[in-house]
């Protein structure tokens, strides 16, 4: 039998669980920065899909602007639930993402890169000019309510910090299991020998696009979480080539060796920049740009590297 | 016994260039045929046009009666015909073991089986079997891109060999192989191909693993087939001597005729 249950899966488990007990020790703004963590580290988990697979996209603001635009209008047109509004999000990048997909699976290297850019500027000039939906202004979002229950400002913070932590949890693990499955692996298949796997009898484009399609998924969550969390989508907010941007930044901070440093290199981005923001509030671009600089030169797999250096000397 | 790949008349061109041209071949169930010719002469070019990668300008493919012009090549690879490189195409970041584990997953799963996990222990024995088949068990946990030659182009085939196919096209297996490992690579991949009762095409330069080998030859020269015969008979072929072995390898092999062990399924 083939054990599902991982050291990867425990371990991961075991760091939302006792992540979300110290939750309850700190600070309403810690949560705060957190849940917002959480929505940035579900995009950067569908960047790694697309990493592992030898692809960056330049352009992964597209499918958090769309998860949150599709969680602002459900909350409008259908149905005020936190849990209705992150499947729209997800529905909707998801399907953005398979839309787009049959275009983007041809293309490697800078062109992915930059046709995902390009799209999600296309994007961004729709809603900054479009009046219907809010034009640079955006649009609010109300607090959500979970299963019909409404919660007062804090409570919905609290609620929002748990459902961030549960599905992060969730989707690490999915991950995680995708990436062991034979589709999965066809991460290593594509990068490295598109003619090997096309020999071997599988679609290297195909297998492009079910990578593109599940970062788009991520992607939505991503922003759906962040609407909720922060109250309003704006174009400058979520669909800027600078938002993607970030999204990067957090896949090299974490690395791409395990699923979960994805989410600690969102925690580190969001800490670095508050930081950066209260004590340098001038030049806090600065400071990241040098962490950025420091973490390529001396952590190239990003701060995962220093847990797999820990683990190899332990081994030793 | 029945044609397992019939050729009708398959040309192709690059602009005002013709690399192949009139080429009609049957090939029947575990035949061994060998592909001889100098280069440009549009081997590669068969190879390419039969297996998916390129399309022909002109005529006909069938594979077991059926026809797979126009095919994309993992759908001629679903159908049964495998093929390896010149130059071996492997993962070549990834060990021996996990190259093999991904060519297994891939031929053995289909729709959401592929969300299986690939690492099990059932499939983890077949990748082991599969390495000592082609003897390169002890290379099992080594980066591929870091494998002797020899020992990557054995990978290669090995992988291509996962799908169990009905013909296998190989594409100079023993190019970059030194002449002293030559005949044991081509024994263990031949000894393999022969206990899958694998049909078998292939490429090749070097005449003496030609005659060792193959049953039947296949001599190309400006694209064209100009001989389709018996080793022996092909090799002696005054059209084959003149544009594709030359003549000093018989002169060479004159005092050694008849010594060689000759081919045969």
């Amino acid at each position: 039998m083939t054990r599902l249950i991982d050291r990867t899966v425990i371990g991961l488990t075991a760091a939302a669980v006792l992540f979300g007990l110290l939750a309850l020790l700190l600070p309403d703004w810690v949560r705060f920065i957190a849940t917002q963590s959480f929505a940035r580290g579900a995009v950067a988990l569908g960047l790694l899909v697309l990493w592992r697979t030898g692809l960056v996209s330049f352009g992964h603001a597209l499918f958090f602007a769309i998860g949150a635009y599709a969680a602002a209008f459900v909350q409008r047109a259908l149905v005020n639930d936190a849990f209705v509004m992150t499947l729209a999000g997800m529905l909707g990048g998801g399907l953005m993402a398979f839309a787009l997909g049959f275009l983007l699976c041809r293309y490697r290297g800078i062109f992915f890169a930059l046709l995902n850019m390009a799209f999600s500027m296309v994007l961004w000039g729709l809603l900054a000019k479009n009046e219907a939906l809010g034009s640079t202004d955006g649009m609010g979002v109300a607090s959500p309510e979970f299963f019909g229950v409404e919660l007062d400002g804090g409570a919905t913070h609290l609620a929002l910090f748990y459902f961030a932590l549960s599905s992060a949890l969730v989707f690490a693990i999915g991950v995680h299991l995708y990436l062991r499955s034979t589709l999965g692996s066809m991460s290593t298949a594509v990068r490295e020998n598109e003619i090997r796997l096309e020999y071997l009898g599988y679609s290297a484009a195909r297998a492009v696009h079910v990578k593109y399609v599940i970062s788009g998924v991520l992607g939505g969550f991503g922003g759906a979480l962040m609407a909720m969390v922060v109250g309003q989508v704006d174009p400058d907010s979520m669909a800027y080539w600078t938002i993607s941007g970030e999204f990067v930044f957090i896949a090299i901070l974490g690395g791409t060796g395990n699923v979960g440093a994805t989410f600690i290199g969102a925690l580190a981005f969001e800490a670095i920049r508050s930081a950066a923001f209260q004590w340098a509030p001038t030049v806090w671009q600065l400071i990241m740009g040098g962490t950025l600089l420091a973490i390529i030169m001396f952590l190239p797999n990003g701060l995962w590297s220093m847990v797999a250096r820990l683990r190899e000397r332990r081994a030793s | 016994m029945s044609a397992v790949l019939a050729v009708r008349d398959l040309a192709k061109n690059f602009g005002a260039v013709t690399a192949a041209a009139n080429i009609n071949v049957e090939i029947a169930e575990q035949e061994v045929v060998g592909v001889i010719g100098a280069n440009g002469a549009g081997k590669t070019t068969f190879v390419n046009m039969v297996t998916g990668y390129l399309p022909p300008s002109a005529g006909e493919i069938d594979f077991l009666g059926r026809s797979i012009l126009g095919l994309r090549p993992r759908a001629i690879t679903r159908l049964g015909i495998s093929r390896s490189f010149q130059v071996a195409q492997v993962f070549a970041s990834e060990t021996v073991f996990d190259n093999m584990l991904i060519a297994f997953g891939v031929a053995e799963m289909r729709g959401p089986g592929l969300l299986r996990i690939l690492h099990t222990e059932s499939r983890a024995r077949r990748v082991a079997e599969q390495l000592e088949r082609y003897r390169i068990s002890e290379y099992r946990d080594v980066i591929a891109s870091s494998l002797p030659q020899g020992v990557r182009k054995l990978l290669d085939i090995a992988m291509a060999m996962v799908s169990k196919p009905r013909l296998i096209m190989l594409d100079e297996p023993t190019s970059g192989i030194s002449i002293e490992e030559k005949f044991d690579i081509m024994d263990i991949i031949m000894g393999a191909l022969r206990e899958a009762r694998t049909t078998v095409l292939f490429i090749e330069h070097d005449m003496e693993i030609v005659e060792r080998y193959v049953s039947r030859v296949l001599a190309f020269y400006q694209g064209e087939i100009i001989c389709d015969a018996p080793t022996a008979e092909a090799l002696k072929d005054p059209k084959v001597k003149e544009f594709v072995i030359g003549k000093e390898y018989h002169r060479g092999r004159a005092g050694d005729e008849g010594k060689g062990e000759k081919a045969g399924a």
